[in-house]
């Protein structure tokens, strides 16, 4: 399940406290190693995933990052990219192989329709895959290009270079969580709420910021 | 073909038009619409041997739903579309997979998508939709275009499938496989 | 031949037979998006198949009813992912045919070049993956440079790499821009090259003969009966291409040919594409040929926008413009299915209206959904590794199966 236990994972060192000397020096080197292999787990579903295969492919070449595998199997990935539409009848199969992910993981929504629905906001449609695993990076764009993936990308390098391993919060996970939505139901609303759609203009999603963690509690109480 | 259609099936066939200029249009009757099929797949002159689609349209100022067929012609290089007003109260037609084996998952869709009955399919199930869908058939117009339920009812719902349909335990225990019960 | 069973029946046999069920999919690189398949296995036979679709259900058709005309021509492209330029074209033919508008001279051969090139687009993808199912990457690299150049020539057209959403109701969203039928020849000429690299690459390879030849044969008659179109059906050996068979767009005028297949197995299918990719070659240089000047646009009140000059000097094109774009294009009541010939099938579009704004049904007849039907009557009793490249032979697109 790729949970660790909070009592195991803690360094003597490290603990919850401040950071240290020593702490930074291990996070420096534990966060450089881990930046530049990354194993991105494709889940292509839609338009997207074509081109996530384009930035694969010999232009755009990923593997000048460190993630040329390309890993089918979640057991072994650390990024995952959702890449295009996530119905609802997906939504368990997103959740599962999210949960099949061995921490440390991250998640990049590839595309308007994982990040929000896209124009897709329908009956059958998952609005916002946030609202079923945790996202690090939204990278826009219906399709975005090659480019805009890599970015994407990177942020997450970025993302990783600041970690540290004194911040006891990072990579909690509970166990319980497994096949659960991400979201509570008051999050779900404020996320999947009609928005800026040419039907109907309810703007109601203003609420819905990406910082993690604990990210909606203080807007929704 | 109408005439002679008409003289062999009688009040069965309700009319015919032609759209757009070359598109021919049947309207036959629900209750004999298998056999008016049959006869234009199987008849010399015409054979309908290509059923290029099954789908239907609620046009929601009239009550209930339109089958409808689109049948091609390899040989004679003709394009055919049969009409086949189903009541809202009785929303059944006889299958044509024994005819062509295409409209197996053609009628499965308009069943899962529409509700209608198709009388004699071999397995006809939910086939866009997830087993668990509970908020009807979404292409009537009547079905509100977000669904029934509310976003977060939706969520929970499709959280709850059971994506081990085919391996529940029974099952594998009926293999001889012990079940293996890890989270994952 | 018999429909699929209820479910997979476990009962085949006594349990201890030692019968296996196996998942594939729907997250799985070799299903070619996010297809299901439970194969009910001895050893490495496959004694039954059974797809399980819908994990991409947008409900694209449901969307188009409450959409103008003009506004479901984005989502056609986001539809077939593989090919979106023809998607574009078929439903704007479909909906012209319904108000009897003729197009322009040029917007038809500029139409023309769009779907010969989505040909060539979608078989590059389709010879691509199938090439890394039978364990070949190189084609894939080598496809994928040349589709590379296909975007490019999207991008300068569209503004987009795929969901270019290039036609309107009566034209194109823009004339071509310069230089790009240029860019176009240049690709007409050297894209042969690669192609003969990925033939040899392939077509007598030792590997790739024997994991297709023979494998999923279909006669002609069950592919009639199945509902077979396109390479698929033409593999089989019956010769029904829409582009010669029921004409549009002057089709008739220009000089090619259709392949046909002998076997009806996987070779064949793999045959009949790569021939046709020559083919929609020959068409592009004859199209590029004849490509009239003149307006693109149609000059007719109920769908084309007065000009700029127009709109500024007199008060009734003003009230016209902003009808136009506040109500959209109105389509006289009736109904018409027009279908072109795509690259996975016969495509075609099926529009309803009741003299609305909005289309009362707009229903997609999908190819590779009814092409996907005859899997489990293909694959049966053949290995699971045949199962995936008999699956990646039909040449489906997910997004156009679940809509
Ligand atoms: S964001 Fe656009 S390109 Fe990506 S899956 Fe959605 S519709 Fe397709």
């Amino acid at each position: 399940m790729g949970i660790i236990d909070d009592n195991k994972r803690q360094l003597p060192v490290a603990g919850n406290s401040a950071p240290t000397f020593l702490t930074t020096k291990v996070d420096f080197v534990v966060n450089w190693a881990r930046r530049n292999s990354l194993w991105p787990m494709p889940f292509g579903t839609a338009c997207c995933a074509i081109e996530m295969m384009a930035s694969a492919a010999s232009n755009f070449d990923l593997a000048r990052f460190g993630m040329e595998r390309m890993s089918f199997s979640p057991r072994q990935a650390d990024v995952l990219i959702c890449a295009g539409r996530v119905p609802y009848k997906l939504a368990p199969v997103l959740r599962r192989t999210w949960d099949q992910m061995m921490q440390p993981k991250w998640c990049i929504s590839m595309g308007a329709c994982a990040s929000s629905g896209g124009v897709f906001d329908t009956y059958s449609m998952v609005q916002g895959i946030d609202t079923i695993v945790p996202v690090d990076v939204y990278v826009p764009g219906c399709p975005p290009r090659p480019e805009g993936l890599i970015y994407g990308l990177m942020m997450i390098q970025e993302k990783i270079r600041n970690e540290a391993l004194a911040d006891g919060s990072l990579r909690k996970e509970d166990p319980e969580g497994a096949g659960k939505p991400e979201a509570n139901s008051s999050e779900v609303r404020a996320l999947t709420g009609v928005f800026g759609n040419s039907t109907q203009q309810e703007k109601v999603s203003s609420l819905a910021q990406t910082a993690r963690p604990g990210r909606f509690k203080d807007l929704l109480g | 073909m109408t005439e002679q259609l008409t003289a062999i099936f009688g009040s069965a066939i309700v009319g015919s038009e032609v759209q757009c200029g070359d598109q021919e249009v049947l309207f036959v009757e629900p209750a004999q619409s298998r056999e008016i099929l049959e006869w234009l797949k199987d008849n010399e002159e015409h054979s309908y041997d290509l059923l290029l689609d099954v789908t239907a349209v609620d046009y929601g100022s009239v009550p209930g739903v339109q089958v409808v067929y689109q049948l091609w012609s390899i040989i004679h290089k003709k394009l055919l579309r049969i009409k086949c007003s189903l009541p809202e109260n009785r929303l059944k037609i006889r299958t044509v997979v024994d005819l062509w084996s295409c409209a197996n998952w053609l009628e499965r869709e308009v069943f899962d998508l529409f509700g209608v009955d198709f009388v004699g399919h071999p397995d006809l199930r939910r086939i866009l939709m997830p087993k668990n869908y509970s908020e009807g058939h979404p292409l009537r117009k009547t079905f509100p275009l977000r669904g029934k339920f509310s976003r977060e009812k939706q969520t929970k719902i499709a959280l709850e499938q059971d994506y081990e349909d085919y391996y529940r335990p029974e099952q594998l225990g009926a293999l001889g496989i012990e079940p293996v019960n890890d989270a994952d | 031949m018999m429909p699929t069973k209820k479910t997979i029946e476990l009962s085949r046999g006594d349990p201890d037979s030692g019968n296996m069920l196996v998942n594939i999919g729907p997250q799985h690189p070799a299903t070619h998006g996010v297809l299901r398949l439970l194969c009910e296995l001895d050893g490495e036979t496959v004694l039954s198949v059974e797809p399980d679709i819908g994990y991409l259900h947008s409900s694209f058709e449901k969307l188009g009813e409450f959409r103008t005309w003009n506004q479901i021509i984005p989502l056609t492209d986001r539809m077939d992912y593989l090919a979106p330029l023809m998607y574009n074209c078929v439903y704007a033919m479909a909906v012209e045919k319904l108000m009897g508008l003729e197009v322009t001279e040029r917007c038809k051969v500029v139409r023309v070049l769009c779907m010969e090139m989505e040909r060539i687009f979608s078989h590059l993808l389709w010879l691509g993956t199938t090439a890394i199912d039978v364990g070949a990457f190189t084609p894939f690299l080598y496809a994928f440079q040349e589709r590379e150049r296909i975007y490019k020539l999207h991008e300068s057209f569209t503004g987009a790499r795929i969901t270019t959403s290039a036609t309107r109701i009566g034209g194109m969203m823009a004339d071509l821009p310069d230089g790009w039928t240029d860019d176009l020849k240049d690709f007409v000429e050297t894209f042969p090259k690669t192609l003969d690299e990925i033939d040899s690459l392939l077509t007598r390879n030792g590997i790739h003969l024997g994991r297709t030849q023979d494998i999923g044969i279909i006669s002609s008659s069950d592919a009639i009966n199945a509902g077979f179109t396109g390479p698929n059906l033409r593999a089989s050996g019956v010769d029904y291409d829409l582009r010669k068979d029921r004409p549009y767009y002057d089709y008739e005028t220009y000089e090619f040919d259709v392949p046909i297949g002998k076997n009806g197995d996987c070779y064949d299918r793999y045959l009949v594409r790569m021939e046709e990719m020559r083919q929609s070659l020959k068409i592009l240089s004859q199209a590029l040929e004849r490509l009239p000047d003149g307006p693109i646009n149609v000059e007719d009140p109920r769908v084309s926008l007065p000009s700029k000059t127009d709109c500024m000097n007199d008060m009734e094109s003003m009230i016209h413009h902003f009808k136009i774009v506040t109500e959209g294009v109105r389509v006289p009541p009736g109904d018409c299915y027009f279908a072109i010939e795509g690259s996975k099938g016969e495509l075609g579009m099926y529009v309803v209206s009741d003299g609305g704004e909005k289309p009362i049904r707009w229903r997609i007849r999908p190819p590779s959904f009814v092409n996907l039907s005859v899997l489990p009557q293909l694959a049966e009793g053949h290995q699971v590794s045949d199962l995936i490249m008999i699956n990646a032979s039909l040449d489906i697109v997910l997004g156009e199966i679940d809509r």
